[in-house]
């Protein structure tokens, strides 16, 4: 039973007049419960695959097959009520938000659309994400700009399990944010998958962060899989050549191989 | 508070509200200070200004009190102009908005149309709509608005194609909003300030086509206008200047004091911007 199974996905561009493939031929599967990082330099498609499987960009060719259904044959009001399933967080918690919002209005949004909580239930709703994503249930009055990057991605999680997900793309969702509020932020995402079962793709460039959290890792390179595999074998013993340069290019794996 | 303050920072600010809030008086005191008909006969035909205590203006041709005249046309150039500024800017914004959003076929359908109204020249467009309708109050606003909402358009569709790309417009689709509801309480509003900028001129501006389609004898016959007033002293210039000259002064105080004002708004909103 997969809950993501993307096939041939391939997304073409023109750049200068040429035509580039900026996604060329990928496929990858993703389980309940499992965390797969999408890694590789940028420019190698890691985002674009993100929104393709979200359907913010419509794949040139490629089968998307979400929850055993095509998700690609999906549209208007189908594809909006399916998207209760399929959540997003963005790199940058405050370009995620409409500058104009407060917090409880963020929340509210998914609720209110996915008929998920009665008016009258909202607002209890809201206080309990928030609780849930460990922040007071006192910072829903409080305008986006108002609160802490930290505190906005958390928000931002709480948008995204408001309306019981079965996959999360987390599209370099910690590398905006400072190494202590890091750390918290994965504990809150590793505790959420625990308890509720969530299946992550994990779409990030450092090789660290991913060997912490993820399962499985494909990495990218130039729009193709280079290579991908369990998580801490891939990255212990990369074979590829842009998976050998990753590893090389992240410090802390650098310290550990060579005592 | 602060933005209230910041606005009353330049000279000019200060000056264009100080007309304005003149302006205003006058249009809500002209009932009560000049109660009944303004276009009744009040005394003696062509009677100069500072001449009689009870009518410190003068009168006109037919003997109407100019000063009454003067106050009851502040009433329709302020309702014309706000009038015909607000639906300019909100079907402008609106048209904008749907164009920059959709995309595609219906961008290029409302912008061909847009660009159709804005090859007409708008005075043209505003004195042909008139004629065709019949001159009253709201055909004048209709007509006036008719010929201003595509700069706001435009304004409108280039800022929507910016932040249309992005994060919280793609994250509001990913929660499954509607585009409709995407477009109008998701961008729409974050598009407004560089359309709302426009407001002074497209204001001034009204009150001005408004003033020269009364003045042309298409304006709504039931009521004082300024634009009316100048052309009836027209007949008497040389005799009596005086019935040309002071709405003339009026209209003259009237946009600059709106275009001052409008600046005003703008430069307190820019530093405002560039601060956060």
């Amino acid at each position: 039973m997969t809950v993501l199974a993307v096939s041939n996905l391939s997304k073409r561009y023109r750049r200068g007049g040429k035509p580039f493939a900026a996604v060329d031929d990928v496929s990858f599967e993703i389980g309940p419960a499992e965390t797969l990082a999408l890694a590789g330099p940028s420019g190698s498609g890691k985002s674009t695959i993100a929104r393709l499987a979200l359907r913010l960009l419509e794949p040139d060719a490629g089968r998307i097959q979400f929850e055993g259904a095509d998700f690609l044959a999906l549209s208007g009001a189908a594809l909006r009520a399916r998207r209760a399933r399929l959540q997003m967080v963005f790199q940058d918690p405050l370009a995620a938000f409409n500058p104009r919002s407060i917090v409880a209005r963020v929340l509210d949004d998914p609720l209110r659309i996915h008929g998920i909580a009665s008016r009258s239930e909202r607002p209890r709703r809201i206080a309990a994400l928030l609780e849930r994503v460990g922040l007071d249930a006192g910072l829903a009055a409080r305008a986006i700009h108002e609160i802490s990057g930290g505190q906005r991605q958390r928000v931002a999680i709480a948008r995204a399990i408001a309306t019981r997900p079965s996959l999360i793309v987390l599209d370099e969702a910690v590398s905006a944010l400072d190494v202590s509020v890091r750390g918290q932020i994965l504990e809150l995402l590793l505790d959420l998958q625990r308890q509720e079962r969530i299946a992550y793709l994990f779409i990030s460039h450092d090789l660290g962060v991913i060997r912490a959290v993820a399962h499985r890792i494909v990495i990218l390179d130039a729009g193709r899989v280079a290579e991908s595999g369990d998580a801490r074998t891939v990255i212990a013993s990369p074979q590829s050549a842009i998976g050998k340069a990753l590893v090389a290019a992240t410090p802390r794996l650098n310290r550990i191989k060579t005592p | 508070m602060k933005r209230l303050h910041r606005f009353f920072q330049t000279p000019e600010a200060i000056a264009g509200a100080l007309i304005l809030a003149l302006l205003v008086i006058m249009a809500l005191a002209a009932p009560l200070l000049f109660p009944g008909d303004p276009q009744a006969i009040a005394g003696p035909a062509l009677l100069s200004p500072f001449q009689h205590w009870s009518l410190p203006l003068g009168t006109d041709r037919l003997g109407r009190d100019v000063l009454a005249e003067l106050f009851h046309g502040a009433r329709t150039s302020l309702a014309v102009g706000l009038t015909a500024a607000a639906a300019a800017l909100l079907v402008g914004a609106v048209v904008g908005t749907m164009a920059g959003f959709a995309g595609g076929l219906i961008d290029e359908v409302l912008m061909r149309i847009t660009d159709a109204f804005q090859t007409v020249p708008s005075f043209l467009l505003a004195l042909a709509f008139v004629s065709i309708v019949g001159p009253s109050l709201g055909v004048v606003i209709a007509a006036i608005a008719l010929g201003a909402w595509t700069g706001p358009a435009r304004v409108a569709r280039a800022e929507v194609l910016s932040i249309r790309e992005r994060d919280y417009v793609a994250g509001a689709r990913v929660i499954g909003m509607h585009p409709l509801e995407i477009a109008f309480r998701e961008v729409l509003p974050n598009a407004l300030p560089p359309v709302l900028a426009l407001s002074s001129v497209i204001v001034a501006a009204a009150i001005l086509t408004e003033a020269a389609l009364s003045f042309l004898g298409l304006g709504d016959p039931n009521r004082v206008t300024w634009g009316g007033m100048i052309a009836e002293g027209r007949t008497v210039l040389r005799t009596a200047p005086f019935l040309s000259i002071v709405p003339g002064i009026a209209l003259v105080l009237t946009v600059l004091g709106v275009y001052l004002a409008g600046e005003g708004v703008v430069e307190s909103t820019a530093v405002r911007r560039s601060l956060s």
